[in-house]
């Protein structure tokens, strides 16, 4: 993988009490967790439950309060230029360029990234080929349906070769079939070595985590694997699971 | 005489290269006082099928009527007698909870107070914060003004487009609950939504994809037209099974649903042939049940079969 990295040990996110003040609204409080190289770790919670500060720290674009996480070896704090060379992020709502052609969209995020002509060349083709969209490299992505856009953006995200990705609703809207070839990606990745750092509504994807936490009122209060969040939560699926905690927040966003 | 009717109704974006067939040929009905969803992915249509039978888009062919006017001829009328949520938050950001309200009450010629009834349970929940703009408001506040406004003026059809899209499980779950409350009011509600779970919450359903609908049903006779052997299987090696599952020569498909992988069998397979071959070809002992087909092991059903139609 990522060959300028630091990071030699099997960690890929450590946090250590990490919190978030907005004035006297605490976004998130106090949360310890940490996540192992090439794992799938999923990110739950409700809406305003504090996922989306969380992750805007661990992607090295918001300042934490107070508490300690470091991001593919680099400090949350002093390092953050380095973090986001270090991962890939895609969300639902902004991905891709869509008065950009596929093949240019792909271009321009490397160039970002600093990858060479001879890397994007020929990781362009090899990607083009695995995603079947050879005919489509000179449309502009408006053009793609939904699904492709997601797969594209989550190939384009993970271009340069990232320690972490983090995938914020990847697959909201997105038809069942599609849903489940989003994932399948999402194993490929995972098992070429790269940390998946992932939120969603489904929760049957939920049990596609190898971990996952659940986040209420900006605290993590569970973290675990899904088979074992559900016998502790005495639940027969973690949609069970996901009520039972979430209905004791307080707060919604 | 059905509250909604839509006949063949096409709709084309773009111009000559660049077409865009956002529905090709719907049709279904809605009765009086019935919860039908619409249900499919983004992209499949029900935003255009929406603005069209609220009278805010023209189709390009067929024709539609709600509470028998029709969409392009009566477009004011139906105006007057629908309630329409749009799917992105389209109120005064800088009007308060109570303004916005007043606001649309204004336009319909009526008052909060003349219709308080149909929205107490739900205007209840924020009136205390009545004061406060509309723009400050959490997500699920916001969501039950937008509905509050679309109910004011006492609409015989209210339009719902992906009222809970990008929202969390348990405020899914709330915002079902109002909408089964209103239903007994009397209100034909019409709710699109890309969550397959939701379908069982409905009267009926239009299962859309691609600008066609797959299929139009009550959520037990969608489930009943499945017509294959469906099993759940889970093993410790999740992946691996997948791979073998797909070798199998009595499945026509696998695909991972949850914690378990479902497999839709050939006719005359079962539950026990697969179990063993799993434990013949392989030397694994899954864990294999024969289970009932859900709305999204349909959705994937009938988009398959589509594509081998097209």
């Amino acid at each position: 993988m990522n060959s300028t990295t630091m990071n030699t040990n099997n960690t890929a996110i450590q946090a250590e009490v990490l919190t978030k003040r907005f004035g006297d609204f605490t976004a998130v409080d106090a949360i310890s967790f940490e996540v192992k190289k090439g794992e799938i770790f999923g990110f739950l919670g409700a809406n305003g439950a504090g996922k989306t500060t969380a992750m805007r720290m661990l992607c090295g674009l918001s300042m934490p309060t107070s508490g300690k996480a470091s991001v593919a070896g680099f400090d949350v704090y002093k390092q953050t230029e380095q973090i986001k060379r270090s991962i890939g992020y895609m969300s639902q709502k902004f991905s891709l360029y869509e008065d950009l052609t596929v093949k240019e969209n792909i271009r321009f995020y490397a160039g970002i990234y600093g990858k060479s002509d001879a890397f994007i060349k020929e990781k362009t083709a090899f990607l083009l080929k695995e995603l079947h969209l050879e005919a489509e490299a000179g449309k502009l992505v408006r053009s793609l349906p939904l699904g492709w856009k997601q797969k594209l953006a989550f190939s384009v995200a993970i271009f340069h070769e990232p320690e972490i990705v983090f995938l914020d609703e990847p697959t909201g809207g997105v038809d069942p079939v599609t849903r489940r070839e989003f994932w399948n990606m999402i194993y490929k990745a995972a098992e070429s070595g790269i940390t998946i750092f992932v939120t969603t509504h489904y929760m049957d994807e939920a049990e596609y985590c190898n971990r996952v936490s659940i986040m209420v009122d900006g605290r993590i209060d569970a973290l675990d694997t899904p088979a074992q969040l559900k016998k502790t939560f005495d639940a027969r699926s973690m949609d069970e699971v996901f009520l039972k905690l979430a209905r004791k927040a307080k707060r919604s966003d | 005489m059905p509250s909604v009717v839509a006949n063949n109704l096409e709709k084309r974006y773009g111009k000559k290269k660049d077409i865009v067939q956002a529905l090709k040929g719907v049709s279904f009905e809605v009765e009086k006082g019935e919860l039908f969803g619409i249900i499919g992915p983004d992209g499949a249509g029900k935003t255009s099928l929406f603005r069209i039978l609220t009278t805010l888009l023209l189709p390009d062919g067929g024709t539609a009527s709600v509470d028998g006017l029709d969409v392009v001829k009566d477009f004011k009328a139906i105006r007057q007698r629908v309630g329409y949520m749009p799917g992105r938050f389209s109120l005064y950001q800088d009007l308060t909870i109570e303004e916005n309200l007043e606001f649309f009450a204004t336009i319909f010629n009526t008052t909060i107070k003349e219709n308080y009834d149909l929205i107490k349970d739900i205007y209840s929940q924020i009136e205390p914060f009545k004061d406060r703009r509309a723009g400050k408001l959490s997500g699920g506040m916001k969501q039950k003004l937008a509905l509050s406004c679309a109910l004011i003026h006492k609409p015989s059809v209210l339009f719902l487009d992906e009222p809970t899209t990008g929202v969390d499980a348990v405020s899914r779950k709330e915002f079902w609950e109002m909408l089964r409350s209103l239903k007994k009011q009397g209100i034909t509600i019409l709710v699109s939504t890309p969550y397959m779970d939701e379908a069982s919450l409905c009267d009926r359903v239009a299962l859309i994809q691609n600008g066609e609908i797959l299929s139009v049903d009550s959520p037990e006779g969608v489930i009943a037209s499945f017509k294959h052997p469906l099993v759940a299987v889970k093993d410790s090696n999740m992946l691996q099974l997948l791979n073998e599952l797909l070798r199998f020569e009595g499945t026509l498909d696998a695909y991972p649903f949850g914690e378990y992988h479902h497999v839709v069998l050939k006719d005359g397979y079962t539950a026990s042939s697969l179990t063993n071959y799993l434990q013949q070809q392989w030397h694994v002992q899954p864990d294999v049940q024969t289970i009932r087909a859900d709305i999204e092991d349909c959705f994937i059903a009938l988009m398959k079969s589509e594509e081998i139609h097209h």
